[in-house]
């Protein structure tokens, strides 16, 4: 029997409280199971230093546990190698889109000036690339504000990091 | 009583840091509900969020290397002005937002040339904050940047506003580089350089941004009191006693 297949099969429940379409693993913050002989430590990393969820989805994983009979979970948090939207999985990518969150492209801000969008995010709605920038900061820390010139909606984009 | 004369060399240089962004990130709070139109209000909120968050990564890394004798938040309620080590210019007042805008740029730009120090670091944690803190700082020194350029080479009132901030602010950048015996501590353990060290590059970046910006660069006149060793203008006084009105009211509360 693979206990840790079995746990991850656990957290599959556990989503991110602020996108609750989307699996911790799916986002790429569950990092290791670690099996004692009494207990199981679940590492997760934050996606931002100051993401208030974090809390809440080391509530949620203990609960889910527990619910399956899992005793004695400890959930710790893991800064190293630091969380980038590049573990964010295909799948999960779909997912927020699907949710109306466009998902992050590869490049950080900054990295080709000042004023210089990246490349405009593809409207989640109705798909246009005729789109714009609003803000860098959006809903939550990991979001900025966009939107579709085409289908006027203003959108989300998990921003890249 | 915490007896704080037990903290070393090491805790006072992280103190340094983590005490800028938390007073920054506590000022910045001020804005929520008030900046001047709904997406600027919220990307300070962001920002905020951001600086305190990190000063919790470095406040519960200061708990576990005291052995757990000091708690996180010790950090934050039971020390008053004197103990803490923040730069002076994070603890200017929020003013318009122009103020707010200068003393955002000037701060970012420092605090970049620093992370980038800091991820180097041969304490192994203070690497892996710096390495997580520099994403997050990306986003805030680009969101001041553009807009010290938006409004320094804006209209004629934003000009002037935005000059009035510099001449007010700029002097106190100087005490970044004020070199502590923590700090000296720190770049003879390769925790991280000493800042002098980037100071010319600092101020290569930030006049040329304000030079862009159309803005006039002040001449510096030193205050003679430095914020890392403890000696604050009064207004950190104001911003403590709102950070820890709630412990001294209801000691130990919990929610």
């Amino acid at each position: 029997m693979n206990r840790d297949a079995d746990i991850r099969k656990v957290l599959e429940a556990v989503t991110d409280p602020e996108i609750p379409v989307i699996s911790i693993e799916e986002l790429g913050i569950l990092r290791e199971i670690v099996q004692e002989e009494n207990s199981i430590i679940i590492f997760i990393s934050p996606t931002y230093s100051g993401c208030p969820a974090m809390d809440i989805i080391a509530f949620d994983i203990k609960k889910a546990m527990a619910e399956k009979g899992y005793q004695n979970v400890e959930v710790k948090y893991q800064l190293s190698p630091a969380w980038t939207t590049d573990d964010i999985s295909d799948v999960g990518r779909e997912k927020l889109k699907n949710y109306g969150i466009a998902p992050p492209e590869k490049l950080m801000p900054n990295e080709n000036g000042l004023f210089q969008n990246e490349k405009n995010p593809s409207c989640p709605r109705c798909n246009s690339e005729n789109t714009k920038l609003i803000s860098l900061f959006g809903s939550t820390p990991c979001k900025s504000l966009h939107q579709c010139l085409d289908c006027q909606e203003p959108f989300d984009r998990f921003k890249c990091h | 009583m915490k007896n704080w004369d037990s903290l070393n060399l090491f805790h006072h240089y992280v103190l340094e840091i983590a005490d800028n962004t938390l007073i920054l990130g506590q000022q910045l709070c001020e804005w929520c509900g008030h900046g001047p139109i709904l997406e600027q209000d919220i990307a300070l909120s962001n920002i905020a969020l951001d600086l305190l968050g990190q000063s919790r990564l470095y406040y519960q890394y200061l708990s576990e290397s005291t052995g757990g004798n000091f708690k996180e938040d010790d950090f934050l309620m039971y020390r008053d002005a004197r103990k803490y080590r923040n730069s002076l210019l994070v603890e200017m007042p929020n003013g318009n937002w122009g103020t707010t805008i200068t003393r955002q740029f000037l701060f970012d730009q420092f605090h970049i040339l620093l992370l980038q120090k800091l991820s180097e670091s041969s304490d192994q944690r203070l690497a892996e904050i710096a390495v997580k803190s520099i994403k997050e700082v990306k986003y805030h020194q680009r969101f001041s940047a553009e807009w010290v350029i938006r409004l320094g080479d804006g209209t004629q009132e934003s000009h002037v506003i935005m000059q009035d901030s510099v001449d007010e602010l700029y002097k106190y950048t100087c005490d970044f580089f004020v070199s502590t015996e923590a700090d000296q501590y720190a770049a003879s353990n390769g925790i991280c350089a000493i800042p002098t060290e980037f100071e010319q590059l600092y101020y290569a970046n930030v006049n040329g941004i304000l030079q862009e910006a159309t803005l006039k660069i002040p001449e510096i006149k030193k205050p003679i009191y430095s914020g890392k060793k403890g000696y604050h203008t009064e207004k950190l006084g104001y911003i403590l006693a709102e950070l820890q009105y709630m412990e001294n009211m209801y000691p130990n509360c919990e929610w």
